[in-house]
């Protein structure tokens, strides 16, 4: 189970890490969400894994996963929510401005 | 008064004069002098208490963990600097009153000034370093903004940048000197530090930190080699010369240097550096001030040569050297700012100060004459007027002075600089006011009125007083003197005396006066050679310098950030992966301590699915549409893994986050291209997807390693299991945490998710109002656009189903403190709710519909949440302390009843705000793009051809 989590945030990894060195907006939006998704599992796997056991307390029930990651993870994910809607907006904006969805500026402008 | 009162009140006062620039001139003036005339008036009456010798100081804890205290005390020094301050200041207002164009902003210019005044006063008081240096840079900033006031003269610009730069960097080394004095003495309070002399000088730092508060002093006061920004701070109004450059500002190097004096001055370092740097800067600013023909750029260099001999007696280390300067002080604030308001009134009404074209004032402003000349043969060190007095002293402290081994070398050198300040005091007087009057001056001058002659009079009043009658400022001198050795009554047996005899003084300052007229009389040939002579420029070094630094920095920034985001990426992954190699090589690793989990067919099946999906997606990236799907699937699966691994609040989160995100990026889509073009080489593929694939192993191996080890320390999530309902009332332990264990960090993350949406909402405002408005109205749909946009049954199905799901919504909420759920969960379904009607029935008919504007619900979401937090505050209680209590009202259960409940709501309007506000900017700018939206919720609306029909038949 344990390598499946770990090949799991790694393959989200590595797919996200292509996309993001793409060279148009969208694909490395993509990017972006995929390493979000790798990293909010990672964080959560942080807490180890746990089958059957949701931090909700009841009595006679003594094991349960761990809830802090689960906590941070959550506010993390909504964040990133709101962050990926600001990065789209920025790449909108500027195919809008400029009709291109190149993420590398022109070499012209670059000195 | 209180000293917290005294510092306060210039900068509470400096809001009054933006706000009262409509009501007039006068009354900004009017209300600067009465702020700066209580801070005076509260001052005196301190004054019974300073002359007793007494300390007064006040002081309250501001950041003690790091040593900074609000403590302020006041003894002799500190007190003659603020009255100097206070008392100049207010003569400067009355001045700057009537010497102010009409044009010129009144109100910011007194804004200006009280800040200004409210730091130096704040500075003199200080009894904290750590507080000096905020007021010190405080000085900066705000003699930045008042050099620059002119902001159409590009000399003022420069000017005030340059004074800024020098000011600024000396700023930074003196923080550096500060701390290190500070750790030294083991305290940063001065009261301290001032009795830690042993300490300090023995200490191997010692050194150090005197060079770094020396170049912070030196910067400030204008001392050779930084003398030069001062002169070109004189772009600045003649008040704020006057003031600032004169009076004040300059002084605080001297100030400071003067305070440290008990445990900085009578080490060989001390003596060499200062003693050398107040020389050399003496007789420097003296040489150059005679051949300049402004004259203001003539005071300035004057005031540096001053500033100079100041620091030189203090540099000597002798009590009677501390006596002089202090002594000197007094006598050059007066002479000097004097002499500085003369020069603004030979500007001010015959338009130029150029002493090439003046000469013959003397008819023409009788008034002026007599107050510049005094001031000015005071500052030459004629007997019977105060700059003598001190002169005197200087000289025959020089006399005492053995530097390198040259007793005759410090003597020389103050003769030297004496009769080159004599020589331009006489040219001051002779070529400005004496000789034939012009018929070619700019304007036709004549004495101004009382409102700008009266200041530097009652001032020149002062030079005469205490020329004649020395004794009159003997006690002040005794007072302060001793504040500065840090000796109580050192000086009390000492007097000013205008005759000390036939004493080497005397004669050096007859050589000096002598030599002066000489040299005066010799000023054509002189200022030829001067002219013909080589000297290096200060400005152009300084500019040459300044754009050296900025020719690097560009060279290295746009090598390092030429645009290229792909690059920028690449070079970051590779660093990450390279730096997690490093601390993979260099860390240990313990032995494996969980249990491996078996893992099941539907634990594979998912992993499956999202791997599929996951590959999927880079494979067929291009495809725009499609890979919005497989991304879909990839976040589905996250969710299913969150249920499977006991995580159902992070499931229902990431589950429906999914669904806006996914709306979120259609809506984006919609103007994108919907293809990916291949543009990358194939080997620049490689080099991505070996990148790519390192980075996934190096996590697939950390994520590995983590996961079958316990934790090196024992995670603090026990003590949340076990409090979760004995101390926040609630079973759902995950949303415990966020509304009651980290409620504040929550609140800082809705702040987060609503500043988001402000932001999107202000960049589509941009978007809308910028040049992309009209491509928006001229673009065509790229795509075919649907027949039936809005079909009836969504219409219809979604209106059916809209109270279902807020009540789902409103039960999740309800649940979430007990079971999964919670506001960031149920503010996400409420969302989808909404954004369901959107879809269905129009952009139009929905935002009819909406009562309130989406900002207004996060701004409301925030208030709530922060008011819940602030309530506990009337309870005794921290920021955001919760309480809960079971209530029972028939005929329901008994249920709980929790203050992180009402927080709660507070999460649930932000997240509502938050999402809806994001969709809705999208959605306006999709609405930009294309046909008109209709105003009907249906396209095809069978009730609407009938009524259309009725009509036709009516």
């Amino acid at each position: 189970m344990e390598i499946l989590v770990a090949s799991a945030i790694g393959i989200l990894t590595a797919a996200g890490i292509y996309l993001v060195l793409r060279l148009r907006t969208f694909p490395v939006i993509l990017g972006i969400s995929l390493l979000t998704y790798a990293v909010n599992v990672f964080l959560f796997a942080s807490g180890r894994l746990a089958v059957g056991a949701p931090p909700i307390l009841r009595d006679g029930v003594e094991v349960y996963a761990d809830p802090l990651p689960q906590a941070l993870v959550l506010t993390a994910i909504v964040i990133s929510f709101g962050m990926t809607a600001v990065v789209v907006m920025i790449g909108l904006g500027a195919f809008l401005g400029s009709d291109t969805d190149r993420v590398d500026d022109p070499a012209e402008d670059a000195s | 008064m209180s000293l917290f009162l005294i510092v306060a009140l210039p900068f509470l006062g400096a809001l009054l004069p933006g706000l009262m620039n409509s009501a007039g001139r006068a009354a900004c003036a009017g209300v600067t002098f009465v702020v700066t005339l209580a801070a005076f008036v509260g001052l005196m009456t301190n004054l019974p208490a300073v002359a007793a010798g007494e300390v007064v100081s006040v002081g309250v804890d501001w950041i003690p963990i790091v040593g900074l205290n609000f403590n302020l005390m006041l003894d002799g020094l500190g007190f003659f600097f603020a009255t100097l301050i206070l008392g100049i200041g207010l003569l400067i207002i009355t001045y700057a009153r009537h010497y102010l164009a009409r044009e010129d902003h009144m109100g910011e210019f007194f804004t200006y000034l009280l800040l200004f005044q409210g730091a130096m006063v704040g500075i003199v008081l200080s009894d904290n370093i750590l507080l000096l240096l905020i007021f010190w840079e405080l000085t900066s900033l705000s003699s930045f903004l008042l050099i620059g006031y002119w902001k159409h003269l590009p000399e003022g610009r420069q000017g005030a940048r340059m004074a800024l730069t020098v000011t600024g960097m000396g700023g930074l080394a003196l923080i550096g000197g500060m701390l290190i004095l500070g750790n030294i003495a083991g305290s940063y309070d001065l009261s301290v530090i001032l009795q830690s002399k042993d300490v300090i000088q023995d200490s191997p730092l010692y050194l150090p930190a005197l060079i770094l508060i020396l170049l912070g002093c030196f910067t400030k006061s204008a001392q050779f080699p930084f003398h030069f920004w001062l002169p070109h701070a004189m772009a600045a109004p003649t008040p704020v010369s006057a003031y600032l450059h004169s009076a004040t500002m300059v002084k605080a190097g001297i100030f400071l240097m003067a305070r440290l004096w008990p445990v900085l001055s009578g080490t060989p370092e001390w003596f060499v550096i200062v003693t050398t740097a107040g020389l050399i800067t003496m007789c420097l600013g003296a040489v150059i001030a005679l051949f300049k023909h402004d004259l203001k750029a003539l005071l300035a260099f004057s005031t540096v040569s001053h500033l100079g001999l100041i620091t030189m007696l203090l540099g000597t280390g002798t009590k009677f050297g501390a006596w002089a300067a202090v002594f000197h002080i007094f006598n050059h604030a007066t002479f000097k700012a004097a002499l500085f308001m003369s020069a603004g009134i030979v500007d001010h009404e015959a338009k130029t100060r150029d002493i090439r074209l003046l000469g013959g004032l003397r008819v023409l402003m009788p008034i002026t004459f007599v107050i510049a000349t005094l001031a000015a043969l005071s500052m030459a060190g004629i007997p019977f007027l105060n700059g003598f007095l001190s002169k005197e002293m200087m000289l025959e402290e020089a006399n005492h002075t053995t530097l390198f081994g040259m007793p005759w070398l410090v003597p020389v050198l103050a003769t030297f600089g004496s009769l080159f300040s004599a020589a331009y005091c006489f040219r001051l007087i002779g070529h400005t006011f004496l000789g034939p009057v012009r018929e070619s001056y700019p304007a036709k001058p004549h004495d101004p009125g009382f409102g700008l002659w009266g200041p530097p009079a009652i001032l020149v009043v002062l030079v005469v007083a205490v020329g004649v009658a020395p004794f009159l400022a003997t006690p002040m001198v005794q007072l302060v003197a001793s504040a500065v050795v840090g000796e109580a009554g050192a000086f009390d047996d000492k007097y000013i005396k205008i005759w000390h005899g036939l004493v080497p003084a005397l004669y050096m300052s007859i050589i000096a006066v002598v030599g002066g007229l000489v040299v005066l009389a010799m000023f054509k040939p002189l200022l030829r050679a001067w002219d013909a002579a080589p000297r290096p420029e200060a400005k152009t070094i300084f500019e040459a310098l300044i754009s050296g630094v900025v020719a690097l920095a560009q060279g290295i920034s746009h090598t390092l950030h030429n645009g290229a985001f792909s690059r920028y990426a690449a070079i970051a992954m590779i660093t990450f992966i390279a730096v997690g190699y490093h601390a993979w090589q260099t860390g240990t690793v313990g032995e494996a301590s969980r249990v491996i989990q078996e893992a099941g067919p539907v634990a594979i099946a998912g992993w499956l699915l999202l791997v599929a999906a996951t590959i999927g997606l880079v494979l067929m990236h291009r495809r725009r549409l499609l890979a919005l799907v497989l991304i879909g699937i990839v976040g589905l699966m996250v969710s299913v893994g969150f249920v499977y691994f006991s995580a159902p609040d992070l499931a229902m989160t990431q589950f429906t986050v999914e669904v806006v995100t996914i709306i979120l990026l259609l809506l984006a889509l919609n103007f994108l291209p919907k293809q990916t073009p291949v543009e990358s080489s194939l080997s620049r593929r490689l080099r991505d997807g070996g990148v790519a694939i390192l980075g996934g192993v190096a996590t697939l191996i950390l994520s590995y390693h983590y996961l079958i080890r316990d934790a090196v320390t024992g995670p603090i999530s026990e003590f949340h299991l076990a409090n979760s309902y004995k101390g926040g009332g609630g079973t759902n332990v995950v949303n415990v945490i966020l509304v009651d264990f980290r409620g504040f960090d929550t609140f800082g993350e809705i702040i987060v998710l609503g500043i988001a949406a402000l932001l999107i909402y202000a960049l589509t405002e941009t978007l809308l109002n910028g040049p992309v408005r009209a491509r928006l109205l001229n673009r065509r749909p790229d795509q075919a656009r649907a027949g039936d946009v809005h079909p009836m049954m969504m219409v219809v199905l979604t209106r059916v189903i809209m109270p279902v799901v807020l009540m789902v919504g409103f039960y999740i909420f309800l649940r979430g403190h007990n079971e999964p759920g919670g506001g960031f969960i149920a503010g996400l379904i409420v969302s989808i709710a909404v954004v369901m009607q959107y879809m269905a029935s129009g952009f139009n008919w929905a935002s009819d519909r909406v009562r309130f504007p989406y900002h207004g619900v996060i701004g409301a979401g925030v208030l709530v949440a922060g008011l819940t937090g602030i309530g506990s505050w009337f309870v005794g209680k921290p920021f955001l302390t919760s309480d809960f209590t079971y209530v029972r009202i028939p005929p329901f259960q008994e249920f709980e009843l929790a203050t992180a409940a009402l927080f709660d709501v507070g999460v649930f309007l932000a997240v509502v705000g938050a999402v809806m506000l994001s969709l809705e900017s999208f959605s306006r700018l999709a609405r930009r793009a294309h046909d008109k939206d209709s105003d009907h919720p249906m396209d095809i609306d069978p009730s609407r051809e009938d009524d259309a029909q009725a009509v036709k038949g009516a």
